[in-house]
């Protein structure tokens, strides 16, 4: 629905004349003041605390001022020079071409700081160690910078070894056909994009070095877990438009059938891979079937309600699950049977005659849970082909049309429920067999709610969406580890922020499996969005 | 019997919170036909206003306590009125006309932060506060057990009675309440005849969150503790028993949440207690299946 008859803009920003602070504007940071008063004043100005038993309050006036005062300092400077600006009927986002040229300058230099700080060993540490003497968070803050610059370099870098390669073999986009050599590079270099991520993916272990490899590998195994389950999860709720807010449930079963087969029976990973799988799937049929009836958010509560059923059972079912405890040395993976031990014969490090490195182990790790998480793209890609996955994204966009033309609307769910629950089963065993310790603290609502955030935040059905966006939350919330109090603050703030700012996702354009005459990229805002 | 009826008592003071937080959740679905994710956090915020404000009242020497607890409550509803004011205002309405799955996610991140906000400013550890009101009455004694009603539930019983006579009234009777349903029906037409549905929406957040704060304050003199995480399971249940009443129905968030309350308390006196939680969502799950619009839903007509 839209109501075009109230649009929404702020009453200040409307009467605005251009030009400096007026008495409007004045008025409205105070007005601001006032409220965030209220409101940091109620939570922050007095803390509760116990002091010998006994509660007592302790005043934190300040603080409370300090922060109303920054959050009206910044409606006012936001009134100034962004709100005010848009008076005349342009937009934020028709300011940004203006912008374009300091845009593109703070990207070559950016890129270039990032070749010095890649190049140059040590500058990097040196530059994050020298900011985070003075203050911990000017160094995370500095830290992050000296990363998205890194970051930026390699992307760019991929992105032209990619483009170049295709040059040689003789695949030039079409619209630069016959032109200068500069503009067959650039032409459509966007394009590029994806097959560069995998290519640094493929290359990751490589491409760090010293003490920042092991957290670096560490890290990227960490974030290509939530991408596996943020694939998994947009079956269900990208392309077949089921909201399901218990994904965390199948992840636990996963984790839960590699843990106790393991220990109990000593089988080996490769075996409990396929069946953790295939008990997720089970599980996933098992919860979808009593939910086939229900429509949208009654189906996001009752999913929820599943999930938290799971974790309940698994935390009270003493005797099987160990309960809160949780279950302990759990195997860790093995290279095909050649297990990484410090000693012993038949290690990975004494048949292929190395030096024992407990970054091997990492390091196999994380090739195999990107495999599986190509695994999981490649499949899910092959299925938006077939008749499935054709019935999927028609279930998502209208189920009763669905109906109407003959698809089979429970089988339909079904095997999006199944196949999804399959990927989180698969993410799980290997989540298990790394961490070689599980409890049901792992499999909280939190976890959920944080994979449905990436597939959201990605934009649904978009599966590069899925990994910029789990690189990003996930990504920063490993690096902000350090401010550890503010990490969650600003995870949830910035969730917000960027939800306002991009309603549909990072990749909001979607590409529909099935087109009429010429495949072309339609916007997200024209897709409606399953009623599940 | 006396078991049964002690249950019974307790069941329906936990209901009675419960349903006080579903009317937040189901007021909101209604008009805004989004899950008002973070509104746990802000029963969480209710109750810790309300604890600074009855500390803070006896600091200053006003000792009388259902004086105390009076003005305390008026407090909290204030702030936390404002507080429900802020989020809509921030989180909510700039995605207004988006699409259905944007502010479920800027609920969820909002939640996260309110949470942190409160754990880092407020303190991780749970604050315990003495009970204020003792004693009660025993209705009977017998076989070495007896039913007592105290005054703290009484007291609670009595408050969600009145709450619910003055919101009733305020939604069928009052010019808001008829903004309110007219925008319920269709935002758009109700805009045309004169409603100003901005205003009635931030309203309708106020008014939530102002029951939220009523639940807040009686959860704290009911049990005496509160940290920074009470927000989420509290809220868990409390939407459940939204959706078990039927989403968008007012009676039937009350009636949920009487539901879940009783359902919790007799499955943790006749079985266990660990799974009691299980025992609700079951529930739940088991209505809906049946029902597929809850108890007292308008079930959903299916258009073309």
């Amino acid at each position: 629905m839209t109501d075009t008859l109230q649009p929404e803009t702020s009453p200040v920003t409307r009467t605005l004349p251009r030009g400096h602070i007026t008495a409007d504007v004045l008025k409205d940071a105070g007005i601001t003041f006032v409220i965030a008063l209220l409101l940091f004043g109620s939570i922050v100005g007095l803390r509760t605390d116990t002091v010998n038993g006994v509660l007592v309050l302790i005043p934190q006036f300040g603080k409370a001022l300090a922060l109303a005062t920054a959050v009206a300092v910044g409606r006012l400077l936001l009134d100034v020079f962004i709100w005010r600006r848009m008076t005349d009927g342009r937009t934020f986002a028709s300011l940004i071409p203006s912008a374009l040229p300091v845009l593109k300058v703070a990207g070559a230099v950016g890129v270039t700081f990032g070749l010095a700080l890649y190049s140059i060993p040590g500058f990097r540490a040196s530059l994050v160690a020298g900011a985070g003497s003075g203050h911990p968070a000017l160094g995370a803050i500095t830290d992050l910078i000296t990363f998205a610059c890194e970051s930026t370099f390699l992307v760019i870098a991929a992105m032209s070894i990619v483009r170049a390669a295709r040059l040689v073999i003789g695949q030039t986009p079409d619209e630069a056909v016959g032109q200068g050599i500069l503009r067959r590079f650039t032409a459509d270099f966007g394009r590029e994009f994806p097959i560069a991520l995998l290519l640094i993916a493929l290359a990751l272990p490589m491409l760090t070095a010293g003490p920042s490899q092991r957290y670096a590998i560490d890290t990227a195994t960490q974030i290509l877990i939530y991408v596996m389950l943020g694939w998994g999860l947009n079956i269900v709720v990208g392309l077949a438009g089921l909201l399901d807010l218990g994904y965390v449930a199948f992840y636990a079963v996963g984790a839960y059938t590699y843990a106790l087969i393991s220990t109990q029976f000593g089988w080996s990973f490769w075996v409990c891979l396929p069946l953790a799988g295939f008990f997720a799937a089970l599980w996933g049929i098992t919860l979808g079937f009593p939910v086939l009836r229900l429509r949208g958010d009654y189906l996001a509560i009752v999913t929820m309600a599943f999930g938290e059923i799971i974790r309940i059972v698994l935390l009270n079912w003493q005797s099987l699950t160990g309960g809160p405890n949780g279950i302990n040395r759990i195997p860790k993976l093995t290279f095909f049977g050649l297990p990484f031990e410090r000693t012993g014969d038949g290690t990975f490090a004494s048949v292929f005659g190395l030096k024992f490195d407990p970054l091997h182990r990492m390091v196999f790790l994380y090739y195999v849970i990107l495999a599986l998480a190509l695994l999981t793209n490649f499949i899910t890609l092959r299925l938006r082909r077939l008749p499935i996955g054709r019935a999927w994204e028609a279930l998502r966009e209208d189920e009763i049309a669905c109906r109407s033309v003959g698809i089979n609307t429970v089988t339909t769910k079904l095997t999006a429920f199944a196949i999804g629950a399959m990927f989180g089963g698969f993410a799980g065993s290997f989540f298990a067999a790394r961490q070689g310790f599980i409890s049901p603290e792992s499999f909280t609502f939190m976890e959920s709610a944080l994979v449905l955030a990436i597939v959201v935040l990605g934009g649904l059905g978009s599966q590069l969406g899925v990994v910029i966006a789990a690189v990003i939350l996930i990504g920063s919330a490993e690096r902000f580890r350090d401010l550890e109090d503010f990490r969650m603050l600003i995870f949830g703030l910035s969730m917000v922020l960027v939800m306002i700012w991009r309603p549909r996702g990072l990749m909001s354009g979607r590409t529909p499996s099935a087109f009429l005459n010429a495949r072309k990229n339609i916007s997200g805002s024209f897709v409606k969005e399953g009623r599940g | 019997m006396d078991y049964f009826a002690q249950q019974l008592i307790n069941g329906l003071t936990l209901g009675s919170i419960y349903g006080l937080i579903a009317i937040g959740y189901t007021m909101v679905y209604g008009i805004v036909g989004m899950i008002n994710f973070a509104h746990g956090e802000v029963f969480m915020i209710g109750a810790f206003i309300a604890l600074i404000a009855v500390l803070s009242l006896f600091a200053l020497g006003v000792t009388a306590v259902p004086l105390a607890l009076l003005l305390a409550l008026v407090i909290a509803m204030a702030l936390t009125g404002l507080w429900g004011w802020a989020i809509e205002r921030l989180a909510y309405r700039p995605l207004r006309n988006s699409f259905r799955l944007a502010p479920l996610i800027t609920a969820i991140g909002m939640s996260i932060a309110l949470q942190t906000f409160v754990a880092l400013t407020q303190g991780a550890r749970s604050k315990p506060l003495p009970p204020v009101i003792r004693g009660g009455f025993t209705l009977s004694e017998g076989n070495g057990f007896a039913v007592s009603l105290s005054y703290m539930q009484i007291l609670i019983i009595v408050t969600t009675v009145v709450v619910m006579a003055a919101f009733s009234y305020l939604i069928n009777s009052t010019s808001l309440g008829r903004a309110q349903r007219a925008c319920e029906q269709d935002r758009k037409m109700a805009a045309l005849c004169g409603v100003n549905v901005d205003r009635t929406i931030s309203l309708t957040f106020v008014i939530g969150a102002a029951l939220a704060a009523v639940a807040g304050l009686m959860f704290l003199a009911y049990y005496g503790v509160i940290d920074f995480f009470v927000g989420f399971v509290a809220g868990i249940k409390a939407f459940t028993a939204a959706v078990l009443g039927g989403i968008g129905s007012l009676p039937g968030a009350m009636l949920g949440g009487l539901l879940i309350g009783l359902i919790e308390v007799f499955w943790a006196g006749y079985f266990t207690a660990q799974y009691k939680d299980v025992a609700a969502f079951s529930i739940l799950a088991i209505v809906l299946i049946f029902m597929p619009s809850g108890l007292l839903g308008r079930p959903e007509v299916e258009k073309v």
